[in-house]
């Protein structure tokens, strides 16, 4: 960009396809990175970022498509023989070992050594050489890893990389968990590594972020690459045009439902795991849906609510009684059902049976003197899985084998048999097929239209837009502008999530 | 600044020897034991009784370190001393024998290593299994009963008051002694041991590294193994027959000890330095509650519960320097 003259093209991708089962995460995509150069790498959640860098890395192998890396066929079999060839990766979760040094870290798989002993002040030198390359000298070498603040970490992952002799830097969602400051000083560094002629590929989904670091820049939709240029040339709506692109109208049923009194009320709410502080009201027989990035807070939001994580200032009302302190089980007597947006893992107990998973939060209505009355206990599991349309042989069924959609279902469920009056749902329809997705709809419609508040949090935000009755907008922990559905659109939507700046 | 932190590094390396120094402190002060506790030969023939499980706990430190365990290290050891005492009553050189015991031990771990390895099961099962395996083989070796076998300078190993008179204690607890010291420089020194912390640390981030961590972990059990036969052998020294019966929940006193000197089950963290604290913790409780004629319950009620107290300071250390 600096020097008129082309820069020579280090990486070209061409016709790279992914399948994972039905779905096709990568559809023909060609992708090229010229030296020195930052290309950032855009799209919505799910559009085949990670999989394509993945792919570039060597933890996953295209089905279709070729690589060429410095005019040579690359196709690398794992992450390590993609690092030998000059491909590194930082991924979101950090990959250090937390026990060992900074220096011990730096030179993993590499140590210098003689006769099996390491040579310690020499690797110490280079350690030093690379962190004073990247101007963090300050960084002791000696202090174990888990005492370095997050944006300390990333460093040393780059120092790593760096000692790595990466050509290509891939940086994924880099910035998501980083304070303005920490970012101000990556900016930085990736200026430096430019300089020396790295090529990096930045994703993210921070908007203003990318068109202040990135030369260039490519947007993939849906598993296809949609355009690639400049980043000079383009500006931040036609940026987000592509990201957006005409939508097919989706299906939304609507049930008729009207909002009454408040029955929950955020009072500058922060907990231990929240960056800003919260102010929120909702209504009976309201959705209001929360809009933003992955790791924009709004899990954190739902959590600290439930008492999963612990309250550190101001207070949650149900009713009009205010508390603060307290744990999921009293949350649950208050009326609270939290759909967990990890299914897998919190959500469910996956080897148990369908009437364990449902009736788990509320034993009562089959418990005497603490012995529980199985035959009733199927019958009532019986009768959700037919009023929710579950698939499933018998109640008895594993989780784990059904669909994700249906397993969904019986998450959803368990939060009706316990007769929640507050739903907070973390991404409800993540990862399900069509037919579940609009169910899952048409019940939130119902159970606003008998008086239940649903906090909605989704990332998609179309389905926003389709079922809530008030958006509220999310960006880096805090809450951006709350207004009703007819007054956003996915453009306002994104803009507001991605910058911070309500249109 | 620079001297308080200096004062905190070197309250930091002290740290570990507290538990000790407390537990010394407390038998010597009491009046009817003070004169018996303190004396040279009380402290040899406690260094002496402890060889057997600090050798374990020397090799145990490595598996917990790299965030395994070993539940067969008492089976292992049983199994190396019928060994020894097998091969002896069969005329072999008695230096023969001892290497045969220790093979067996290194063998044995070698076979935990790759089973863990290779059929991806959690150390904890591979080693249960063996726990029976091992057990079983020197029972069967060992035709059901003790192996007697003519006493030769092996038995010596273990003495009291060794011969010549100048190595002032039993070469077993020499012997000890120079393997922790050299453990511990392997583990502070050599590329081996940073990969033992890395694969304890973070497995995943050690593989992306290019360690190979299935050879590193195999190699640790392997050496494990190793400690164990020669625990045996000690054993064997020791009793001067091959009893399969022998140390049964023995690898609990291993674990104990390594857990104690700062060992964590999670992995990446550990000493040799504090796995041998923890050693003589425990031996020096043994040895003043039987002196003060406490019967064998009440030791098992403390030692239960320094285990406890032991990880909880530990964990609080941790959490306040985060």
């Amino acid at each position: 960009m600096q020097q008129n003259q082309p820069c020579p093209i280090l990486l070209q991708m061409k016709n790279i396809s992914k399948s994972f089962g039905a779905t096709r995460a990568l559809d023909n995509v060609d992708f090229e990175l010229k030296k020195g150069e930052v290309h950032a790498l855009l799209g919505e959640n799910g559009a085949g970022k990670s999989t394509l860098v993945k792919i570039l890395s060597g933890a996953l192998k295209q089905d279709e498509g070729s690589m060429l890396l410095e005019n040579f066929r690359y196709f690398p079999s794992s992450p390590l023989e993609g690092k030998k060839k000059g491909v590194s990766m930082i991924y979101q979760e950090l990959n250090l070992a937390p026990h060992l040094t900074v220096e011990e870290n730096i030179m993993l798989g590499k140590e210098l050594h003689s006769w099996g002993f390491v040579q310690r002040k020499e690797m110490k030198r280079r350690v030093r050489d690379a962190l004073e390359l990247i101007h963090h000298p300050e960084i002791s070498l000696d202090i174990p890893v888990r005492k370095l603040s997050i944006g300390a970490k990333q460093v040393v992952e780059i120092a790593r990389a760096l000692m790595e002799k990466a050509t290509i830097l891939v940086m994924d969602e880099p910035t998501s968990s980083l304070s303005q400051e920490d970012s101000d000083l990556l900016f930085q560094i990736i200026k430096r590594l430019k300089a020396q002629g790295v090529s990096i590929i930045y994703i993210s989904h921070f908007l203003e972020e990318v068109q202040k670091v990135a030369d260039s820049f490519t947007v993939l939709r849906d598993g296809k690459e949609i355009c690639s240029g400049n980043m000079e040339d383009t500006s931040l709506e036609e940026l987000i045009q592509h990201m957006v692109g005409q939508k097919v109208k989706e299906m939304f049923p609507q049930v008729e439902h009207t909002t009454g009194e408040v029955l929950l009320s955020l009072d500058k709410l922060m907990g231990n795991k929240m960056q800003a502080e919260v102010e929120l009201n909702l209504h009976c027989g309201e959705i209001l849906g929360l809009a933003g990035l992955i790791g924009a807070g709004r899990t954190e939001l739902l959590r600290t609510i439930f008492a999963l994580d612990s309250v550190e200032q101001g207070s949650i009302k149900v009713a009009y009684v205010g508390f603060s302190k307290g744990t999921p089980w009293q949350r649950i007597k208050q009326g609270m059902g939290f759909l967990s947006e990890d299914r897998q893992r919190e959500g469910l107990a996956l080897s148990r049976s369908l009437t364990d998973n449902l009736t788990l939060s509320n034993f009562s209505p089959y418990c005497r003197f603490g012995f529980l009355g199985l035959k009733k206990r199927n019958e009532a599991a019986q009768d959700w899985i037919q009023k929710m349309k579950i698939k499933a042989r018998s109640p008895e069924q594993r989780v784990f084998s059904l669909s994700g959609g249906n397993q969904q279902k019986v998450a959803l469920a368990r939060l009706l048999h316990q007769r929640a009056d507050i739903l907070l749902l973390d991404e409800p329809t993540r990862g399900i097929d069509v037919v579940s997705k609009s169910q899952i709809y048409e019940w939130m419609g119902q159970l606003a239209s008998r008086g239940k508040a649903i906090l909605f949090v989704s990332s998609y935000f179309p389905e926003l837009l389709g079922i809530c009755d008030r958006i509220a907008v999310f960006h880096r922990g805090q809450i951006i502008d709350i207004r009703h559905s007819s007054e956003w659109n996915v453009e306002s939507l994104m803009v507001a999530a991605t910058t911070g700046k309500a249109l | 600044m620079k001297r308080k932190k200096r004062l905190q590094g070197l309250i930091g390396w002290l740290a570990p020897f507290f538990g000790l120094i407390l537990v010394l402190a407390i038998f010597s002060s009491i009046p009817e034991i003070q004169d018996r506790f303190l004396r040279i030969a009380n402290f040899k023939s406690v260094a002496t009784q402890s060889v057997i499980v600090a050798l374990g706990a020397l090799g145990m430190t490595l598996i917990i370190i790299s965030g395994g365990i070993d539940l067969s290290a008492a089976s292992n050891l049983a199994l190396s001393s019928v060994i020894v005492a097998y091969a002896i009553s069969a005329g072999f050189h008695p230096v023969m024998a001892l290497f045969c015991g220790i093979v067996t031990g290194g063998l044995i771990g070698f076979v935990n290593g790759s089973l863990i390895t290779s059929l991806r099961l959690v150390p904890f099962i591979v080693t249960l299994g063996m726990l029976g395996i091992a057990r079983g083989i020197a029972k069967w070796i060992a035709g059901n009963q003790k192996i007697d076998a003519p006493l030769t300078w092996v038995n010596e190993l273990m003495a009291r008051n060794p011969r010549p008179s100048w190595l002032l204690m039993a070469p077993g607890v020499w012997l000890m002694i120079f393997l922790a010291i050299a453990l511990a420089v392997v583990l502070r020194y050599t590329v081996f041991g940073r990969h033992v912390f890395a694969v304890g640390s973070n497995e995943a981030a050690a593989r992306l590294c290019g360690i190979r961590t299935n050879r590193t972990k195999i190699i640790i059990y392997s050496i494990s193994g190793l400690f164990c036969g020669l625990s045996g052998a000690m054993q064997f020294s020791r009793l001067t027959v091959g009893d399969p019966t022998v140390a049964i929940g023995l690898e609990l006193d291993i674990i104990a000890a390594v857990v104690i000197g700062g060992g964590s089950l999670s992995g990446g963290e550990g000493s040799i330095l504090g796995s041998m604290i923890g050693v003589f913790i425990m031996a020096f409780l043994r040895n003043g509650s039987t002196m003060m004629g406490w019967p064998n319950y009440i030791q098992e009620i403390i030692i239960g519960a320094i285990i406890v107290v032991a990880v909880s300071l530990d964990q609080i250390r941790h959490r306040r320097e985060r």
